[in-house]
């Protein structure tokens, strides 16, 4: 599959990226590792009549503590983030996750700031970020701002995002004592969630005191359950809590699963992954 | 074209240049381009791992990049692996093993264990399996891959203490 013609620049810093888009308006795409970018365009689901080339952008690749927060260059690949162990010790879902994302090769290539750019609904990273209420980091011609997870995702394929803006950093918290689980259903023969399930999970007296719970694939962009949540802080266990999955929800059927089997699926992800926080 | 771009890629060894489309994929550069036909396009859609070479040393799927994207870099492919003649000692241990039947998956999975064998020489079961997870055989059930590697493994093992003694 040969995808159509387009014109390629190579940026050599963030801002000559965002000077380069907003010379194409909505006619240009960033390609930063390509993973979810060149599959759309080999199908031609995507036609962008010009490609600004991020991949290069080395300043972009990191993980830093910075103090009260974990900070993330946009442009590090999933397995840098996967074997990182600042992160593997200060929040150690978002280590675990990358690696649970496609397969070796694919974590070689594909980027955090990647996927949460894309917007699709299916992908596992935006679910943990907005489990953990972060904060990503947004460049554009007139400086830089900062966007809560739960205001960036907008839609299926649709952020915050402007046509001029790069994504350049994601922040995490530290997680401290918090137990965490990551829990993704997916069929054997390929990688993308049914249902994922993000659970961060406060313990009080060995009990979940209160939990942050997100959904991959549940919705037409990640979504946080409050109905899950307010059982819980209503002091509903696990097992009653996680009856609400579905509540809220609004999945897709597809060759995956029809939407009923997507509810029923979260009830039984979302109880192991409160299951498994408290264990953690 | 009138958008071509020059890209100049050192390919096992021996630095290639070529005026390419930036919508060419890496996995058409190499088998047209370079008529490297070992690379195989398996399923097209970053599923089965056919087209695997090896980046600066690191397994990527060349059918899900830009021949730009690796304009300056190092590529490994399949026909890199023998040297002056000698197999690889991964090439060995798929013969001896019979790490493979039709060999189609062969080239992406001699590329994977190579890879492997570069950070961890006596790699386990699972360490194979989990290197060759995003690889698909169709022929094998796996097992003589995972024997394969390790076969090499003790050999490249033997053959360094070997040099040393």
């Amino acid at each position: 599959m040969i995808p159509a013609q387009f014109d390629y620049e190579l940026a050599t810093s963030a801002d000559h990226a965002i000077e380069l888009l907003g010379g194409y308006g909505d006619e240009a795409k960033l390609l930063a590792g390509g993973h979810s970018l060149l599959p759309l365009m080999k199908l031609r689901f995507a036609t962008p009549t010009a490609l600004v080339d991020i991949g290069r952008l080395e300043d972009l690749k990191y993980v830093r503590d910075a103090g009260d927060h974990m900070a993330i260059g946009a442009l590090t690949v999933y397995e840098d983030v996967h074997f990182n162990e600042d992160l593997i010790r200060e929040c150690p879902i978002v280590a675990h996750t990358a690696g649970d994302v496609g397969d070796p090769q694919v974590r070689h290539r594909g980027t955090m700031g990647g996927s949460i750019a894309h917007g699709d609904p299916a992908s596992d990273i935006p679910t943990v970020m907005l489990a953990l209420d972060a904060t990503f980091v947004v460049r554009g011609p007139g400086g830089e701002r900062e966007v809560a997870a739960s205001d960036f995702f907008k839609g299926t394929f649709e952020t915050d995002l402007a046509v001029d803006e790069i994504l350049t950093e994601l922040r995490v918290p530290k997680l401290g004592g918090a137990g965490w689980s990551y829990q993704k259903f997916h069929h054997r023969a390929q990688d993308w969630a049914t249902v994922g399930v993000a659970a961060v999970v406060q313990r009080s007296n060995g009990d979940v005191g209160s939990a942050a719970i997100a959904f991959t694939s549940m919705n037409d962009t990640p979504m946080r359950s409050h109905a899950v949540e307010q059982a819980l802080a209503s002091g509903e266990d696990p097992a009653s809590a996680s009856q609400h999955a579905g509540e809220g929800t609004n999945p897709v059927s597809d060759p995956l699963g029809t939407a009923e089997y997507r509810r029923a699926m979260a009830v039984v992800f979302t109880r192991r992954a409160l299951e498994e926080a408290l264990s953690r | 074209m009138a958008n071509e771009t020059t890209i100049s890629i050192t390919v096992n060894g021996r630095e290639r240049s070529s005026e390419v489309e930036p919508r060419m994929l890496l996995v058409h550069w190499l088998r047209e381009g370079l008529g490297l036909t070992g690379t195989h396009i398996g399923c097209d859609t970053t599923s089965c791992g056919a087209c695997t070479v090896l980046l600066d040393g690191t397994p990527v799927k060349s059918c899900t990049m830009f021949a730009v994207q690796a304009d300056g870099r190092a590529l490994t492919t399949v026909e890199g692996l023998q040297q002056n003649g000698k197999l690889h000692a991964i090439q060995e241990g798929f013969k001896e093993e019979h790490g493979l039947q039709c060999g189609f998956c062969t080239p992406g999975m001699m590329l994977l264990g190579a890879a492997l064998l570069e950070d961890n020489p006596n790699p386990s079961e699972k360490d194979v399996r989990w290197a060759i997870s995003g690889n698909l055989c169709r022929c094998t059930g796996y097992q003589n891959i995972v024997k394969a590697v390790q076969y090499a493994g003790q050999k490249i093992e033997s053959e360094r203490s070997g040099a040393q003694a």
